[in-house]
């Protein structure tokens, strides 16, 4: 009876879980039937029939130890161990209890107390292990907690590295997508600086192209007057040697001989202003060439001079150049530093005309604009300086104006690219330098210096 | 009687042109042509003597320095008798009406139209005569 009852005990503490340890269903389900059966046992047992109620016991024995071997050698059912050990001895006290009683009553009277003995040994031993067992449990649990813990920690720092991955992917995706924008827009820039500078030269060339048809129609008007009159020559000349006056038809000869002279003179020289505009309008090669500045920056300042007074009728302006004889032949880049005088000229007169205007509407017509150009030849190469009589430039604007697309100048009228393409060209272009001096209300002037190289 | 003509143009082979084109007239001792390269140099032609002879001007007004229109302004104050007509590359309104606001007798644009202007210095020998 009391085996059976130990038996229903385990098989009822086998199906529940120890902790966190659940076991299967089918183990469930097996315990379930096996206290089933311990219940029928202790039913018969206690019912007393003869025979019958020893069978049960038997029985009941059996189950337990069934129940312990089971246990002991199955490894999901472990975690139970202790509880069978600290079971073992009642068990086996109980066991033995019941067989000698089955066999001989009278023996087990006989040394009833030392059953019983047995049996208070085999229940302290129960208790010591139970104590034992549930310590050990505990910490047991206690560990299984930590590494629980332990685990979620590590699946929270999983988590949050996965999480960090994906916004560093996330972020780098970013950087290289506004690391490739930035490229292109350098490129951009790059393009449309190209094209500014493009814009730029054919700005000045529209500036240009006034003063240029200026000064073409002039040697050509010389080249079609003059041939027309040596026709007129020639014809009369016809008319005096069929007179026989050889000495008028001498002096017409003269004249015509010195016509074709004028024509050929007149004829070079829109042949050299043709020749200006290409290299103006071309784009740079670079190319040094020994070049008489003297002759670039007269023609250049002629060129800014009509080239304004054709887009402004109302425009006059003194212009002079003072240049000095003994300058020789410089290596530059003529194109270039025709489009550096040009602008600065143009600058000069654009200055100087503003300063007319203010003047005029403030009621004194009387100042003349002036834009000097002057060469001067010294030690290293060349001093070019150009100067006009305006308003000058304020000191708080003079360090910028050498910067790209900085200009004091409405919208439309300048490109702010002249004067940066200037120091460009002079500085970068002609190992040079490029300065300015200037008095407010008085005047500015550009200085030029470039080595002959 | 001769009549005295000054043609002011910057351009120096103005000269021989003109020299040229009235050859006939000036051999003929019916005119007389003078030159100044700048409006400067044609008031001190004009100014060097009294009363000027010279009876007609010709000016360009595209010149550095003093432009045509201020001579044209400055011979019609100090010499009202002399007429002055002008010659330009720019025979734009503007240009013209302030030629002929400051007292221009003919505005005459480049390229010359020799016939024209001869005609013009035909009309002022005979009316000369």
């Amino acid at each position: 009876m009391v085996i059976s009852i130990i038996s229903l005990i385990l098989l009822y503490y086998l199906s529940r879980p120890m902790g966190l340890i659940k076991v299967s269903p089918e183990w469930q389900r097996i315990f379930k039937g096996g206290m089933i059966a311990s219940a029928i046992l202790i039913t018969i047992i206690g019912i007393k029939i003869p025979l019958l109620s020893q069978v049960a016991t038997l029985a009941a024995i059996l189950l337990a130890g069934l129940i312990a071997y089971i246990t002991l050698i199955t490894p999901e059912l472990q975690h139970r161990k202790g509880m069978i050990y600290a079971w073992l001895p009642i068990l086996a006290v109980e066991t033995v209890e019941a067989i000698v009683r089955m066999i001989s009553q009278s023996f087990y009277d006989q040394f009833h107390n030392y059953f019983e003995a047995a049996g208070v040994f085999a229940f302290i031993w129960a208790i010591a292990m139970w104590i034992i067992n549930t310590k050990q449990r505990k910490a047991l649990e206690l560990e299984k907690l930590k590494a629980l813990q332990r685990e979620k920690e590590f699946e929270i720092t999983e988590r949050l590295k996965a999480q960090l991955e994906r916004q560093v992917a996330q972020r780098t995706k970013e950087i290289t997508k506004q690391k490739n924008e930035l490229e292109s827009a350098i490129k951009e820039l790059t393009a449309a600086q190209t094209q500014l500078i493009h814009a730029e030269k054919m700005a000045s060339l529209g500036e240009l192209t006034a003063g240029i048809a200026h000064e073409i129609q002039n040697p050509l008007n010389f080249v079609n007057n003059f041939s027309d009159v040596s026709t007129e020559l020639l014809t009369e000349l016809k008319e005096e040697l069929e007179a026989g006056n050889q000495e008028d038809a001498m002096e017409i000869l003269e004249d015509v001989i010195q016509n074709l002279g004028k024509i050929n003179h007149h004829g070079k020289r829109a042949d050299s202003i043709v020749k200006g505009m290409l290299l103006h309008s071309r784009s740079s090669t670079g190319q040094k060439e020994p070049t008489d500045i003297n002759a670039l920056a007269d023609e250049y300042l002629r060129l800014a001079y009509h080239g304004l007074r054709a887009k402004d009728k109302s425009f006059t302006a003194d212009f002079k150049i003072e240049e000095d004889p003994s300058l020789e032949k410089i290596n530059v880049v003529p194109g270039d530093l025709g489009r550096v005088l040009l602008n600065l000229i143009n600058n000069g007169f654009y200055a100087a005309g503003e300063k007319k205007k203010e003047l005029a509407a403030a009621g004194n017509p009387d100042f003349v604009p002036k834009v000097t150009v002057r060469t001067k030849k010294t030690n290293s190469g060349v001093e070019i300086r150009v100067r006009d009589n305006g308003n000058g430039i304020p000191d708080e604007i003079k360090a910028k104006i050498f910067q790209p697309f900085f200009t004091t100048k409405p919208t439309g009228k300048g490109t702010g690219l002249g004067l940066s393409m200037s120091y460009d060209i002079i500085t970068k272009g002609h190992n040079g330098e490029i300065n300015v001096t200037s008095q407010a209300g008085e005047f500015t002037e550009f200085e030029i210096l470039i080595p002959n190289q | 009687m001769k009549s005295k003509i000054l043609i002011v143009d910057d351009e120096q082979d103005v000269e021989l042109l003109f020299r040229q084109k009235f050859r006939k007239e000036i051999k003929s001792g019916n005119l007389e042509l003078c030159f100044a390269f700048s409006g400067q140099q044609a008031l001190e032609i004009l100014g060097s003597e009294d009363p000027p002879q010279v009876v007609y001007v010709f000016s360009d007004i595209n010149m550095p320095g003093m432009s045509g229109l201020e001579l044209l302004g400055k011979i019609k104050s100090k010499f009202s008798d002399i007429t002055v007509s002008m010659i330009s590359a720019y025979g734009d309104n503007q240009n013209y009406e302030k030629a002929m606001n400051s007292g221009a007798k003919e505005f005459f644009t480049k390229p010359i139209d020799f016939e024209s202007l001869k005609k013009e210095i035909g009309e002022m020998i005979l009316g000369n005569k």
